[in-house]
């Protein structure tokens, strides 16, 4: 099961650094996510982009969850060589992680 | 209880202009806000100050306040706006001027002044956050420097009835709670207020974003009517409870879906979120549906802001070169690999000095580069682009001949071709003691 399945997810960017919202449909789905959604997981997926840590932060007042990713974009919008200078485009590899399948 | 209605009539420089004259004909706000300043605007706009003193402010200017200003005016709905840039002074005399021009009477600009710290950082003795070395190792090619200026300069101008307020540098969310604490008398220093007001400033920053734009996702996350988005309102109460909504019919959707992705849109820890007025703690804020495109939102709270301004230093960086060519059919994938190869080649023949060199494969691993999950059958049609920085802009210059000349020189059938050269303005970071920067309202007036 992809995450795009179960969740929704905005990147954004400020300097060298982007952060990308986890956001699953069904509140429910939060504990899921918060047990399977890792930062190993993320760690995986981001390999080739991710130069620096991964951190997950927690929002269970909302349900969601805030991964920032350091040194990945390049050196930023201002001097990355990348087509996509703000990194807006990562949060579909976010939604392309694959997880194990819900039981419910 | 007091309540005031704010718009949000533009997320970046150049957004559409039609949501904010729907916003005053028909959103019933009382304070039309336009966001237009990215991280880096600012130091192209400073280039453009430096070849013509006159200038330096947002290209779109004129156009949004012919069209804007006229209704606002007669509505008596003053307008809030970072569009000032790197000359908000000029930006506030441009306005008067196209006030004569609509044959507007009485017309108060009020200019926020002081965020250019240029002089002050002059020898000042500091670390850049991002690299951790010294400022003075980038001195010689600094090109701009401004502070992010907070909501109390801009509630003051608000005091003096202007019919805009016009900003260079602020932090974005402070354009909207500046009309906040002015119209609900909110002090400075209540940080309940202060952080509910810069959560919901935090909102409405990127405009667009939280009513449905930058999320549709077909049979996922369906958005109607994206051609005629609606931009967002908000409307705030005295103790702080507020709405995010826009107007009845307009394209568009509010959400507690859209609410929350705009939420941590470029933030990142969420308990700490550093802004000029506070420091914004988003971890106990609740959004509710209470109505179709109505969302509830409380719970902001925040920490007392820091003593330092940070400075955002636009300084010049070297070129990018950058060329692109088109293969279509049986074979496009091979013939553009072995272009980007023969552009590599010849760009080493010819000594071309690069600190980095990107080929993309348009259309199967622009993006993501390894990190693209592609499926194995080959593509119709590939882009080569070849992208490279260089120090000195005639290396830059040769990344994109050296695409072009494969019309003639490469694998058969290249077309398309493009190329382009850009200075960097790079961008990095300092915290400025608040007593150092200095803020002031200037009045421009047309009688």
């Amino acid at each position: 099961m992809k995450l795009r399945e179960i969740a929704h997810c905005r990147a954004g960017d400020k300097g060298n650094t982007s952060n990308i919202s986890v956001i699953p449909y069904d509140e429910n789905h939060y504990e899921y996510l918060k047990q399977n959604l890792t930062i190993e997981t993320v760690k995986a997926a981001f390999k080739d982009i991710v130069q620096g840590d991964i951190v997950r932060y927690d929002l269970p007042n909302i349900h969601a969850f805030n991964f920032v990713l350091y040194d990945a974009l390049g050196g930023g919008v201002t001097t990355t060589l990348s087509m996509d200078i703000h990194g807006k485009s990562l949060s579909s590899i976010m939604c392309n992680i694959n997880l194990p399948d819900i039981r419910d | 209880m007091k309540k005031v209605r704010i718009g949000a009539g533009s997320g970046y420089a150049g957004d559409r202009i039609e949501p904010a004259i729907e916003l005053l004909e028909k959103g019933n706000i009382d304070y039309l806000v336009f966001e237009a300043l990215a991280e880096r605007t600012i130091a192209r706009e400073n280039l453009d100050k430096l070849k013509d003193s006159s200038k330096g402010f947002n290209p779109l200017l004129e156009e949004r306040m012919m069209r804007s200003l006229p209704i606002a005016k007669k509505k008596g709905i003053p307008i809030i706006t970072n569009m000032g840039a790197a000359n908000p002074e000029s930006a506030g005399e441009l306005i008067c001027k196209i006030g004569e021009k609509l044959g507007l009477n009485n017309l108060k600009i009020a200019v926020i002044i002081g965020d250019d710290v240029m002089e002050t950082i002059n020898g000042y003795n500091t670390n850049l956050l991002e690299t951790d070395e010294p400022l003075h190792t980038i001195e010689d090619k600094i090109e701009s420097a401004n502070a992010y200026l907070g909501a109390d300069i801009i509630a003051k101008a608000l005091t003096l009835g202007p019919d805009v307020v016009i900003t260079g540098r602020v932090g974005d969310p402070s354009l909207f709670l500046a009309p906040m604490m002015h119209a609900l008398n909110w002090s400075y220093d209540d940080y309940d207020k202060i952080g509910q007001g810069s959560v919901i400033g935090h909102l409405m920053e990127c405009a667009g974003q939280i009513t449905g734009g930058y999320f549709a996702d077909p049979g996922y996350k369906d958005v109607p009517n994206l051609e005629r988005l609606g931009f967002p309102i908000c409307e705030v109460y005295e103790d702080g409870k507020a709405f995010i909504t826009k107007v009845e019919a307009s394209g568009g959707t509010v959400t507690t879906a859209t609410c929350k992705e705009q939420m941590l849109y470029e933030i990142h820890d969420p308990s700490e979120y550093i802004t000029p007025d506070c420091v914004v703690d988003f971890t106990n804020v609740t959004f509710k549906e209470v109505a179709k495109d109505k969302v509830e939102v409380i719970g902001g709270r925040a920490k007392p802001r820091t003593s330092t301004y940070k400075v955002s230093i636009g300084y010049r960086n070297g070129f990018i070169g950058e060329g692109q060519m088109s293969y279509g059919g049986p074979g496009a994938v091979s013939r553009a690999k072995l272009a980007g190869d023969i552009v590599k080649k010849r760009l080493s023949l010819r000594n071309v000095r690069t600190n980095h060199l990107q080929v993309d494969y348009i259309g199967i691993a622009s993006l993501h580069q390894e990190a693209s999950d592609w499926l194995e059958n080959e593509p119709y049609e590939v882009r080569l682009r070849v992208a490279g920085i260089t120090p000195q802009y005639d290396d830059a210059v040769k990344i994109g001949q050296e695409v072009e000349t494969l019309l003639t020189n490469g694998p058969y059938g290249g077309a398309g071709d493009f190329k382009s050269v850009r200075e960097i303005i790079a961008v990095l970071s300092i915290l400025l003691p608040r007593d150092m920067v200095k803020t002031d309202i200037v009045i421009k007036e047309l009688n």
